[in-house]
């Protein structure tokens, strides 16, 4: 706002055309000005949907593409959807909530070995964590199929030190669904989090040792609290698309893997149930809301400790 | 309560700490009495915060001990040591209140009751009231009296101090310079202060150690260093001086004879660090008289004439600058108890001190010259 005001009065100089009551209604108008392009693409492609959406969710369920939609408002559709599909929905937050935690354990120390320890290699290694964004998603993902399939080198590996039995697999299995949520959303969790780390002050880390805080205490009573912005906004940004993902479960499980998301997928490309899958979108959209609030107002009072 | 802590004088021995094939820190050794108030003064870069960090423990020396009592401390953690530090940049919690700041070293240690501790230290440090604050809620003073606090809730048997009024403006500095030396005698803790103003670090402490890239160039009482500096850096780092080329010639007595640039000079023996060939003599601006007439200069005392080429007016004191037949500039203080009109930039003068005010350093290699006019707050400001 500051850098706005600024420029207005670049151009509110004594003598400018206009003179002082244009540059000043300039001055007020400029900021909604600037929001217009923005708010605009907002309205038309993601407000009007989302509209458009809510009114398919309350569509007669006996419609079909063929003989035509009547809005009904069928509220029943949102009982009956939960019903059909609840453990697709627990998978979906089961299955994504594991993945946050192994992408936790994983980029986290990441995040901050290269923030804080990688000295001249911190750019290159910032380039590893987002090169694999350059292929697209499906590739990478089917690369991980490749990786876990039965007679890879991985799974052969674990068969060979008695991890797996002699016909275990990693493929088809929750494992396999978890491991591909982990790695590909694990940018999104560590690139937010390096952010945060970068910033933190030496300075306060020896502060905290020369006042008697062992290692791990200068980690949980400094460290980590200055790294709350960044991991919150990090663990955000990881489990909402993880939950409503549906690529993972499709190519490296079963539909017993199935999550939220691919049923979703199902019922508006493949059944053609477009009401019961408006409906399954908002549901997933409100849990998706409850679970971040719960975690914003909990992690806000965190903050303070 | 810091008494109740074992007796421990700090002693630094052969300390050098190198980075790459620079030596930060060279062969330090010196000794720091329990509950004295040291000063370790020396420019900017010079090594005096490594000195520091390889105290406290966040710097690992390359060779050397750090003893305290008879423990050899230099290898401990930082958190395992005795010894807080009060850090050039503060490095308050940003995260935490002033209160939970302040606990932070009682809390680390597993103290449960620290309640009335911690108050009576913010009443110590004058901020009773400012429990519920956040450091960036605080003036720079107020955040380096938390960060005195939160040292020395601690009672450690030695606090380190790191240019903590450096970021202060002037007033507020002395004000805290007065406060520091009253809490210093209150709780009775070991002090080393770090400083590049050579004013606060006389003004300060019982001992003051003048370093000089790496080294300590001289250490004793305040009025020992400035009085009888032992080397021309220490001359012109503690104060200012006037270093005039001489060749002892003879001794008379307990004299010493000097000529130099044509003039003869007499210097007592045990004012002289060096007793033959060639030498610096010097004398303190404060100890020179000037006279205009050459038969007013009283008997038996040294003197040299010259032009005065600039008179500056400083309130307290008037500064003459006094060029010599041989082109070297020579400073005067004169106080200004009763200002003597009449001199103005041009009259010929000439300056004269007691024998006993002057010393006597040898004089080293081509390369060293004394810079008649470095100051030590100018260089800092410069890097
Ligand atoms: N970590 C480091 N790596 C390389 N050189 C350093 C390091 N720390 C300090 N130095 C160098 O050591 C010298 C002394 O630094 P320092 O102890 O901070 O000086 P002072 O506190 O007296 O200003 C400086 O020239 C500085 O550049
Ligand atoms: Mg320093």
């Amino acid at each position: 706002m500051s850098a706005l005001a600024h420029l207005g009065s670049a151009h509110s100089a004594p003598g400018a055309p206009g003179g002082p009551a244009t540059a000043r209604r300039r001055h007020r108008f400029l900021p909604y000005l600037l929001l217009l392009p923005g708010a605009a693409w907002l309205l038309l492609f993601f407000a009007l949907p989302l509209l458009q959406l809510a009114a398919a969710s309350l569509y007669d369920p006996n419609g079909s593409l063929s003989t035509g939609y009547a809005l009904t408002w069928a509220f029943g559709n949102y009982p009956a959807a939960l019903q059909a599909y609840w453990p697709q929905f627990g998978r979906s937050f089961l299955y994504a909530g594991l993945a946050l935690v192994l992408a936790l354990l994983m980029g986290y120390p990441l995040a901050y070995a290269i923030a804080c320890k990688a000295g001249r290699w911190k750019n290159l290694l910032l380039v590893c964590v987002v090169a694999p964004m350059f292929t697209s998603f499906l590739v990478r993902t089917l690369a991980w199929k490749t990786i876990l399939s039965d007679n890879g080198w991985l799974v052969g590996l674990l068969r060979d030190v008695h991890l797996l039995g002699p016909d275990g697999r990693l493929l088809a299995t929750p494992i396999a669904v978890v491991l591909g949520l982990t790695y590909n959303f694990l940018p999104f969790l560590v690139l937010p989090l390096y952010a945060s780390l970068e910033r933190l002050d030496q300075r306060l880390l020896e502060a905290a040792s020369d006042l008697y805080a062992s290692a791990w205490q200068t980690f949980r009573r400094v460290t980590l609290p200055l790294s709350m912005p960044g991991l919150i906004a990090g663990t955000l940004l990881f489990f909402i698309p993880a939950t409503g993902d549906y690529i993972n479960a499709e190519l490296l499980g079963t539909p017993k893997e199935y999550m939220i998301g691919n049923v979703i997928d199902s019922a508006f490309l493949v059944r053609l149930d477009y009401p019961q899958g408006a409906a399954l979108s908002f549901l997933l959209m409100s849990a998706i809301l409850a679970v971040v609030f719960v975690y914003l107002r909990r992690a806000g009072t965190e903050e303070v400790l | 309560m810091a008494r109740d802590t074992p007796a421990g004088d700090l002693r630094l021995a052969h300390l050098t700490k190198t980075f790459g094939a620079f030596t930060a820190v060279d062969d330090l050794s010196l000794t720091i009495a329990q509950g004295s108030f040291f000063a370790l003064l020396g420019a900017s870069g010079c090594g005096k915060t490594t000195t520091l960090r390889m105290i406290a423990g966040l710097e690992q020396p390359t060779s050397g001990q750090v003893l305290l009592g008879d423990r050899d401390i230099a290898r401990l953690r930082p958190y395992k040591r005795p010894v807080n530090t009060v850090f050039q940049s503060y490095a308050l919690f940003p995260h935490l209140d002033i209160f939970e700041n302040v606990a932070f070293g009682l809390r680390r240690r597993g103290i449960r009751k620290v309640d009335e501790e911690v108050r009576r230290m913010l009443s110590l440090v004058q901020l009773d009231g400012y429990e519920r604050r956040r450091p960036a809620q605080l003036s720079g003073g107020q955040q380096q009296r938390v960060a005195l606090a939160r040292a020395l809730i601690n009672h450690p048997q030695l606090l380190l101090l790191d240019e903590p009024l450096g970021a202060l403006d002037l007033k507020l500095r002395r004000q805290m310079q007065i406060e520091l030396k009253r809490i210093q005698s209150e709780v009775g803790i070991t002090f080393l202060h770090v400083t590049h103003d050579q004013e606060e670090a006389m003004w300060m402490a019982d001992t003051v150690a003048v370093m000089n890239a790496g080294r300590i160039e001289q250490l004793g009482a305040p009025t020992d260093i400035y009085e009888y500096p032992a080397t021309p850096f220490v001359a012109n780092f503690l104060g200012q001086s006037n270093l005039i080329e001489a060749e002892v010639t003879g001794q008379d007595g307990d004299d010493l004879l000097l000529t130099g640039h044509g003039s003869r000079f007499a210097t007592p023996r045990d004012r002289a660090r060096a007793h033959a060939g060639g030498v610096w003599l010097g004398v303190r601006p404060e100890k020179l008289h000037l006279v205009t007439e050459v038969g007013a200069v009283p008997a038996g005392r040294n003197a040299v004439s010259g032009v005065l080429t600039d008179i500056c007016y400083a309130g307290v004191s008037t500064e003459f600058l006094l060029r010599t037949s041989w082109g070297q500039e020579l400073s005067v203080f004169t106080a200004n108890s009763d200002p003597d009109a009449g001199l103005v930039p041009g009259t010929q003068v000439t300056a004269h001190w007691h024998p006993r005010h002057s010393f006597v350093l040898p004089r080293g290699g081509e390369n060293e010259t004394p810079s008649g006019d470095r100051e030590p707050e100018r260089i800092e400001a410069a890097t």
